[in-house]
This record gives structure tokens, sequence and C-alpha cells, in this order.
């Protein structure tokens, strides 16, 4: 197959810039739907065979997300204060983006998650509100992006789930002691433990080989092709159309418009850091939660003195964070969960919002070991254990294969002065202001934090834990779920986009990613984002063949 | 096809020293001087000593170090340099008629790190000692795997269910 290259003369259908979760899914949409798209995507165009086992490299350095030397971000909880240098947040920076590089979990949405507004009501210091959506509108997405990808899970196991229209199309992967010792817990306490569903193949699907269960899943790239990443699955398919290019190292700075406040492009940093412009009839920005924020500010121009699309003044704010925490247990046996993928059981009995709690939130929680060898010995162990000598050295030894994790995934409330914003004085290595990253956590999302520890280890003493420790409850670590910076919404005076990502000041421009998002749900945010991308891609697709582009 | 060149250097520079050891040469330090090299192994060796099985030493953790501000971690240089001066300093302060850390008994190196052990300085050996036992053994320690086989850590590329106890003597779980 020879991967088509479009001249920079010439006008392509569509520009999609970044490749990852949802550029992958776009283009393929697009490609295969006969549209031609030039796929513009900051970081290297890596395969399998570029990977590695290596926790240093992969998990210490840069590895396969965004490198603070040359793309610095900084960091103030609020604006009152100096913003500092800190790698606050971290994406996927290659073709396939985060999802070459994620856990796999791969959660749905649930049917009361997009109007948790309505069934809540008002949080003071939040924004709230309700999606324009429903899960109804999203399950045909849900379910096309889980055949597409590959999927494994056991459909009907999370009795919390909305209605699915198919079952997953792989069965899920084997339990793991974490999950065996999870799932019986949870039933003796009443509650509903099931298959995690993940981006992870359990068998063969489509050309691809099943796990091997090597364990390198977090923070890695998969060498048996068995993660469901868009650059194995759909970003093939979009190539081998002839009519996709896929163009790696190319650094988006600004999107053009012309008179009619119409977008005809975009200028990028090629890998010899030369400024090259690549004509389009439509945009769309698929680049995560803060780059598309970051791009549209950037792009200012006489019609859009504020940012691109951002006459609402909406765009870069309402930044929700990645929240939630770990709790760990000693076994009497190994356990030896560094095997396999990191999560083989879920629990979403704590999931929905209740207000009789007193706060906005909720959670899911998972069983997983959360560490590799060096980083367990690091950062693993309980905060009363020895840093060094003998004891430390036993301690490490006798935990490792000895300790399984509860993870938490809980809420993140939209607040409107939590933002992306251009950095006034740091600039990166090409020149372009870095991202300058505003957050506090609202005072509910700490309480779901407590509250769901005290849940975390109540399971953990159930499954006959020895010891048992974890995060301090207001953790707030650096953020790998990037959400809401250009929320969807109806009314062009409270969103940026409309319920399919066009930009309401923008006629041929899209948006589309974890930026849309209205609310956090419980975290896991993949799954939407690849629903969301398909369905957007539908409604681009309509419009550009009867000429409403 | 891409490998970042920080990595390509230090598996080079690794896997030649690894050669030498091997071959029974003696191993010149790329960054280290000698003297701080031997200190940082004698401490090296109190962080994760050797009397229950290979530690430190063995696994060859000042080489892992040595590797480390050579190549990918050369901003760690200068706080290494300050790092060994303070290091110095507290040894005449507490063991006046010593020579060098490496002539001190072991009780007197765990005196030294017990006041050190609160500084940034120690956080950032101790760091570079665990690497130096539990990262890959490219980067010059975890010698013939021995922190890996020492947590019960097995580096393959496959495995089969079951993985551990717990699911190897599982009853009513699905699958």
């Amino acid at each position: 197959m020879s991967r088509p290259a479009f001249p920079l003369t010439e006008e392509v259908d569509f520009l999609v810039i970044g490749a990852g979760a949802s550029g992958g899914v776009m283009a393929k949409e697009l490609a295969t739907s006969g549209f031609r798209v030039v796929v513009l995507e900051q970081g290297p165009y890596l395969t399998d065979s570029d990977y590695a086992h290596d926790e240093l490299k992969y998990t210490m350095q840069p590895g396969l997300t965004n490198d603070p030397k040359q793309q610095p971000i900084t960091f103030r909880k609020s604006e009152h204060e100096p913003a500092k240098l800190r790698k606050a947040i971290q994406y996927g920076r290659q073709v396939g983006g985060g999802s070459v590089h994620f856990t796999g979990n791969y959660w749905r949405f649930h049917e009361d998650d997009f109007r948790e507004r309505s069934l809540f009501g008002a949080v003071a210091g939040a924004d709230l509100a309700d999606w324009p959506i429903r899960y109804q509108d999203l399950e045909p997405f849900y379910t096309k992006a889980e055949y597409e990808l590959g999927i494994s899970g056991l459909g009907g196991a999370n009795p919390f789930e909305g209605p699915r229209s198919k079952p997953y199309p792989l069965p899920p992967l084997p339990v793991k002691s974490s999950g065996v010792l999870f799932e019986r817990a949870t039933r003796k306490m009443g509650l509903h433990p099931f298959p995690a569903p993940m981006a992870i193949l359990s068998q063969p699907y489509q050309d691809r080989s099943a796990c091997m269960h090597c364990g390198f899943c977090e923070f890695f790239g998969c060498e048996m092709r068995a993660k469901s990443s868009t650059l194995v699955s759909v970003i093939p398919v979009a190539e081998a159309t002839g009519r996709c290019e896929i163009r790696p190292n190319s650094y988006v700075r600004s999107i053009e418009v012309n008179g009619q406040g119409r977008v005809t492009g975009a200028i990028y940093f090629d890998a010899q850091r030369r400024e090259l412009f690549q004509r389009a009839r439509a945009v769309v920005v698929c680049a995560n939660g803060v780059e598309s924020a970051k791009l549209l500010l950037l792009s200012k121009s006489t019609l859009f003195p504020n940012g691109l699309a951002n006459s609402s003044g909406l765009v870069g704010t309402h930044l929700m964070w990645d929240l939630g925490l770990l709790a760990e247990g000693l076994f009497e046996h190994p356990a030896n969960e560094y095997k396999s993928v990191q999560v083989t059981r879920v629990i979403h009995d704590f999931y929905a919002s209740d207000a009789r709690r007193g706060f906005y939130g909720g959670g899911g929680i998972d069983a997983r070991f959360n560490f590799y060898p060096a980083g367990f010995a690091l950062a693993g162990l309980p905060p009363d254990a020895p840093k060094w000598g003998l004891e430390f050295k036993k301690t490490f030894g006798h935990y490792f294969t000895r300790t399984i994790s509860l993870l938490s995934h809980t809420t993140s409330l939209a607040v409107p002065s939590n933002t992306v914003t251009l950095d006034p004085e740091v600039r990166d290595a090409w020149g372009l202001p870095a991202v300058r990253i505003t957050y506090s956590p609202h005072p509910d999302d700490m309480a779901t934090h407590r509250w769901v520890m005290d849940r975390q280890r109540e399971i953990l003493e159930q499954m006959g834990a020895k010891k048992i420790w974890g995060d301090p409850v207001d953790t707030v670590d650096t953020s790998n779920h990037l959400m809401g910076t250009c929320r969807m919404g109806k009314d062009p005076a409270k969103s940026v986009v409309d319920p399919w990502g066009r930009a309401h000041d923008v006629p041929n421009l899209f948006i589309v990613d974890g930026s849309n998002f209205v609310t956090s749900a419980r975290q896991q945010p993949t799954a939407t984002i690849q629903a969301l991308a398909y369905r957007a891609a539908d409604h681009i697709t309509r419009l550009a063949r009867s000429a409403e582009l | 096809m891409v490998a970042l060149p920080w990595v390509l250097a230090a598996q080079q520079h690794a896997g030649a020293a690894v050669k030498a050891v091997a071959d029974g040469r003696a191993v010149t330090f790329e960054y280290l001087a000698p003297d701080a090299a031997r200190t940082l192994a004698a401490l090296a060796a109190e962080i994760i000593p050797s009397d229950d099985g290979p530690g430190a030493t063995e696994a060859g953790a000042v080489y892992f170090i040595d590797r480390a501000l050579a190549t990918f971690d050369q901003e760690k240089r200068e706080p290494y340099q300050q790092g060994l001066c303070q290091i110095d300093a507290l040894r005449s302060k507490l063991f006046a008629a010593s020579p060098s850390v490496e002539a001190l008994s072991r009780e007197q190196r765990r005196e030294l790190i017990r006041a050190l052990e609160s500084s940034e300085f120690f956080d950032l050996l101790r760091t570079h000692v665990v690497l130096g036992f539990l990262a890959n053994p490219e980067y010059g320690g975890n010698r013939e795997q021995a922190g890996w086989t020492y947590i019960g850590f097995d580096d393959q590329m496959s495995f089969e269910p079951p993985f551990g106890y717990y699911d190897a003597h599982k009853d009513e779980v699905q699958n």
C-alpha cells in the first residue's frame, strides 16, 4: 500500500488536526466516505517495532507523551498566584495519540451522565449543566466504536449501564487475582462487580492478534497490536482508501480564516520547523481537551480577536481534571498483578450522585495493580515503610507480588475559572506561547475523593488485605484526561460548539474531542470521545454531501 | 524507526560497560570520578544492602548512576557535585579521622545516611539506586536481572493464566 501525499497547493476536503483517539476515527470516517483528508499530527509516526518494555523511558521520561522540555506547561491554582513550570497535564503525542499508551479502560457513560443538572440541581461554585444530547443519541456510535476498534467485555454485566444495541464484539479478558478477590468481596457486600470493558483484544480480531498478557499496557505501546489504538485499528483503514494522508511531525500554530469568517486551512511547522500552509475546505480539530483550546486561542484574527470560535469567551474554560485515588492492600499470597492487563473487574455501585451524601459526585472503582518494578519501590509502598536499608529492600521484595490496588475514578466538576490560557511569558521550542493551566478542584470533588476512598478501604478489608494504605485524599496529580474546554451546547452564548461539534461561530470548523465534554462523568473518557467522533463524522459527512459546509 | 537519541546513547554506553565486565576488564566510568564512584557505591550498598542476596552492589547500581549522568540525566550533575560535597562535609564532621566514605564501617555509613536522609540529594540518590536495582539492565544496573529476580518480577513477553495464587484458586467468578 502506498500512502497518499497531497501537495500543499491542493485544497483537500478536510484537514484533521490531531491523529489520536478522536482524530483517527474522524480520518477513517471521512476518508471511507470518499473525501480527501490530510491529518496533521504533532508527534511522530511510531509502530509496534518502536516500543519496548522500558519502565524508565515510558513512565519516568516523556516516552509516548508530551515532553515539557520541548513544550513547557505552567500551572497555578488560581489566577491570583504566579504560574510555575509543571507537567500538570499529559497526553499521547504520536500518531494514535493517547489511545496508544492508555490503560484501555473503555466505559460507556451512563444515561444519567447526560442529564445530571436536571437530576441533581445546581452546584454552587460550579457550572453543572445537562448535555445537549442523550445517551440514546450516542448509543449507536458507542456500539460502532466498540466494533471498529475491538473492545473486550461482557454486555449486560454492568446493571447500571444504559441499554446497549449489541453485546461487545469480544469476550472479557481472563480474570486476575485482583479481580477474583474483588468480585468475591463486592458480591458479599451486595455490590455488582462486572468484567472490565477493555480496548484490548481477548481473542484475535480483524487482522490483529490477542493479548499475550505481558502486563505493559498503561504508559506503553503494545508490541502485539492487541491494544485497540486508532493507530492499529481505524488509521490503517483510512490510509487504505488512498484518500487520507497522515502527516506526522506537523505542529499546527494557527488555523487561518478568510474575510467571510470561514476557515481556509492551517499553518504548521514541519519536522524541519519550516512553516507550511495546508489548504482545506473544512477543518476538524481533534487535538485534545487542552491542545484544541490552545490552538483556537492562538488563532487570533481581525474577525476573531479573542481567538477562533470564541465569541462566547468560553474557549479554554471549564477544564475538568483526571480525579481519583489509589488504595492498596497487601495480601498473603503472590497475586503477580504485574502480569496481564491492568484491570479485570470494576464496580459502578457508587457512580451515581446521591444528594443525601451532602455533596455532588460519585465514582467507579476498579481492581488493578498500578505499578512497574522501580516505580513500586519508589512510590507504591505504605507511608510507614522504611525508605532505605535492609528493611526497605525486604519490604519492596515481599510486597511487589502481593500488592493489589483499587483505583477510584471520580467526578471533576466543571468550574468556569479552571482554564487553559496562553502563558504571557513562557514559550515552547517553536516560539509559541506555552499552555498555562489554572486549576483547583471543587470542594465537592474532594468530598467525593474522601467518600469513595472509604468505600475502597472497606472493600480491601473484605478482600482480606493484611495491610491497607492509599493516596492522601487531597491528592490532585497530573491530569491524563483532558475535558471540557470547548463545551457543546445549543446556546452559542453558553457553549463553543453545537451538539455535533460544529463551532457556533464558524460554519466549516469543527472541534471534536474531550474538549466537548459538558461533564466529566466518572473519568474514562475514551469511549465517549470516540463515540462523539463517530457521531460528528456522520453529521459532517451528511453536511458535506448536501453542500451545507 | 524513530528512537530518542538519549536512549540509544544510554544503551550503547551500558552495553559496552556490561561487555567489559563480562570480559574481566576494568570498567571506566564515563562521568563519575573514581573516588566519587566509590563513595556512591558505598552508600548504595546501604540503601539496598546485600545481606539477604544480591543488592545494589551486585546489581551495579553505581554504573546506572554513571550512565544516567553521562546520558539522559545530565541536568542532575550539579546536584550530584553538591551532594558529594555535602556527604564529605558530613563525614568529616561525624568521623573526623576517616579518610573516605568507603573506609567507614557499615554502621558508620548508616549513621552518615541518617544524617543525610532528609535532604533533597538523598531523594535523588535513593531514586537512582532503586532504578539501578530495578530498571532495565540496558541502563547499566540490575545486572543479570538481580533486582527483578529479588522481587519476583519475571521479564517475559507473554504469560498464560493463572497469573497468581488467587486466580489459580478462583471459584464462583466468571471466566
